[in-house]
């Protein structure tokens, strides 16, 4: 018998191929949809579980639905609010990721005699040639590739694990689907985040967290105060759009200051950094190298990248070092570490110490 | 060959039951209502039916009023009781907080709109107590409503007893009985509830058919107005060929009388003797000795239930876990939660039910796979 594989089917085009590229290799799937926000956002909501088992139906698979709303909020929304009220720009998808895909539905899968799951991410998981060890790399379409999302698994996560979209590109998968003619093949794309419907992060922060936030001042470097806020949540570094200021020339923030409530506004050029410190760093391989090694790092999602020398710090400290000066870094997105597509690792931009 | 065990769920149609529907499809054409020779064998098809339905529960062939299916009886119910009520008077209704959605659902609309509903709590065993539902009745009490026995757990309240205990008060009954007719003697009569609703599925007719029982002599509110069908109690031309599956198999249950409610609790004390035996930890939700020839919920510690259910699925056996919603996505059992139990032990349980079809070799089957299944699910999680 073929071996069992659990796909996770959020009811997007994307899972709703993989799993139908794991049908055509011959394995035993089943289709789980993990059920994590509630029924108002718009991933894996009631409807999209209802696709996601159209879908399932079409492939002729075994589809069962998994509940994990109590879990995604004290894992993922909570923090994620805790996280912008502390000044920081959060990624929940990295830990949605982590938590849900690659722990719990992997546990899930293990409990259905399942040693493997399979996902609807671009990106790829082969072995290193010469080590043999578990290599996490960019996918194919590089305007898809979710590379960056998937920086903090680790070995045992990366081998257990099927990418079926990581060589194929976006239009080569909507064929597929269409092909095939499963129910989600004209489905919209969406890059937000699932349980910020429409984009307005700090709405969804004060219902996460009412009565949280509070209101400071607008400040400039020197300390003058220009105005206030609403919120720290309302700001990320590098935003200029709603501060509301009279100010002759164009300002950004460019700190977050939780402890003081203040948000620090600043020229474009004041933007530009050279180092950044991070915590909570992790290595694909599995271990730590002992001198500072050269890598392309992205700081965000969108980030083309920079070249940067990654100087280790403690036990999963670095500090980043960038050749030319790089816009806009926000404590609370993860940079992730590439050697040309290989992902080595990755950590998480924490505040300079004042 | 799968296993079925979610009798509590729905059930396979006997075949005596789809015999009678296809002849009934295939030979009964005409409306109920139409006088010519048609219209005539379709009622006479209905009454028949009817003659079936109302022997298998004891009760006069007018007094039921054929339905869409037991959450329509309970609505039905709950809505003349009330209708009938002086609201200024009486505007509490007494329950248990263990009920059917199909009856808490209504009831908490009505909430909403100025009633006031009194949810009793249950023991550990699933139970009611009969002095705090006396307690609970007064002079403005305008319907007491009871399941009869749980879905999830089987467990039979002393309905009887809280029958007489409400017309002391003066305060009429509403009985969901739709677990019962076959898993345990119901006689509408000695009973004496004022309305009973139950279901033609949960005991192997089709689905979308269910009665709805009056006491003789009770006035009646409609909540289906229409072309006067069912003695205009319920509008709406009839489900001809559902009713008739329905009247086949309540004579079926008739028929068998004690022996399937035997046979069914032999099944069901083989899995659970073969459960307790085999799997470490396991333990029995709601009462032992009050419970329907059919059911055995256990809770198996550190195997969720959604999850076991699934594996399960894949090896070929139907079970349920807690309450499954429309998603497909289960919740923690409310009824569980009411008896006291943790939402992990909540969680931890299964569903299973035996009923028509099932076989000791089956019970043996799931007994040989359902340890390992368990250790896998809770090594997974460790």
């Amino acid at each position: 018998m073929s071996a069992r594989v659990v796909v996770a089917m959020s009811g997007g085009v994307d899972s709703s191929v993989a799993a139908a590229l794991m049908v055509a290799q011959g394995h035993d799937a089943i289709g789980i949809t993990m059920h994590l926000a509630g029924d108002a956002s718009r991933c894996c909501s009631l409807d999209d579980a209802e696709d996601a088992r159209r879908v399932a139906r079409t492939l002729g698979m075994p589809f069962y639905v998994a509940p994990y709303q109590d879990r995604f909020r004290s894992e993922v929304m909570e923090p994620f609010a805790d996280a912008y009220l502390s000044g920081r720009t959060p990624i929940p998808c990295v830990a949605c990721n982590r938590r849900f895909k690659f722990h719990y539905l992997l546990e899930r899968a293990r409990a259905l005699g399942a040693e493997r799951i399979a996902t609807g991410h671009y990106a790829r998981i082969d072995t290193d040639p010469e080590t043999g060890a578990w290599r996490l790399r960019a996918a194919v379409d590089t305007v898809k590739d979710q590379s960056y999302f998937l920086f903090d698994l680790d070995q045992q996560q990366l081998a257990r694990t099927a990418l079926p979209l990581g060589a194929l590109r976006k239009d080569e998968v909507r064929m597929r689907a269409r092909a095939l003619g499963l129910a989600t093949a004209e489905k919209p794309e969406s890059q937000e985040i699932c349980f910020v419907p429409g984009g307005d992060y700090a709405r969804v922060v004060e219902q996460i967290r009412p009565d949280a936030a509070t209101a400071g001042e607008i400040v400039d470097e020197d300390g003058r105060v220009l105005g206030r806020h609403a919120g720290i949540h309302h700001f990320t570094v590098g935003q200029r759009r709603g501060l509301r200021l009279a100010a002759g020339e164009r300002l950004y923030v460019t700190r977050i200051e939780p402890e003081a409530g203040r948000v620090v506004v600043g020229p474009e050029a004041a933007l530009l950094v050279r180092t950044a410190r991070l915590e909570n760093v992790s290595w694909i391989a599995g271990e730590t190298p002992e001198e500072p090694i050269r890598a392309c790092v992205r700081v965000r999602y969108r980030h083309e990248g920079a070249e940067a020398t990654i100087e280790p710090d403690g036990k999963d400290g670095a500090r980043l070092r960038f050749s030319e000066p790089v816009r806009a870094i926000a404590p609370g997105q993860a940079a992730v570490f590439y050697d040309e597509d290989v992902v080595l690792g990755g950590g998480w931009i924490c505040r300079e110490p004042a | 060959m799968r296993i079925y065990l979610d009798h509590n769920a729905t059930t396979p149609l006997r075949p005596e039951v789809i015999e009678a529907m296809c002849a009934a499809l295939r030979d009964v054409p005409g409306n109920p209502s139409s006088v010519h020779a048609e219209g005539a064998a379709a009622r006479a098809a209905v009454e028949t039916a009817r003659e079936r339905v109302a022997a298998a529960i004891g009760a006069a062939p007018e007094t039921i009023v054929f339905t869409s299916g037991a959450t329509e009886s309970n609505n039905a119910a709950i809505h003349s009781a009330l209708a009938a009520a002086r609201p200024k008077e009486r505007r509490t209704i007494v329950t248990t907080a263990t009920e059917h959605p199909s009856v808490s659902e209504p009831l908490a609309s009505l909430e909403t709109r100025g009633w006031r509903v009194v949810r009793l709590g249950v023991d550990r065993d699933g139970l009611i107590d009969p002095d705090a539902f006396a307690a609970a009745l007064g002079s403005d009490t305008a319907l007491a409503a009871i399941l009869w026995a749980n879905n999830e757990t089987g467990v039979v309240q002393p309905v009887r007893r809280l029958v007489e205990l409400a017309h002391e008060h003066g305060v009429p009954v509403h009985v969901d009985a739709t677990q019962c007719i076959g898993k345990l003697p119901v006689d509408a009569a000695t009973l004496g509830a004022d309305t009973l609703a139950a279901s033609s599925h949960k005991q192997n007719g089709p689905k979308g058919v269910g009665l709805l029982y009056l006491r003789p002599g009770a006035t009646f509110e409609p909540l289906l107005r229409g072309g006067g069908q069912e003695r205009r109690r319920r509008g709406g031309t009839e489900s001809v060929a559902g009713i008739v599956g329905l009247g086949v198999a309540c004579e079926l249950v008739r028929r068998e009388g004690p022996a399937r409610a035997a046979r069914m609790a032999a099944l069901r004390d083989r899995l659970w003797n073969g459960i307790r035996e085999k799997i470490q930890g396991a333990r029995r939700n709601g009462s032992a000795t009050a419970v329907l020839a059919n059911t055995l919920s256990v809770g198996l510690p550190g195997a969720p239930g959604d999850v076991l259910l699934a594996a399960l699925d894949l090896d070929g056996v139907a079970v349920s876990a807690g309450a499954a919603c429309h998603s497909g996505s289960v919740a923690p059992s409310r009824t569980l939660l009411a008896m006291g139990l943790t939402a992990d032990e909540a969680r931890c349980s299964l569903r299973m039910s035996v009923g028509h079809g099932v076989d000791e070799a089956q019970i043996d089957r799931v007994l040989a796979i359902l340890p390992d299944l368990v250790a896998r699910v809770r090594e997974s999680a460790a």
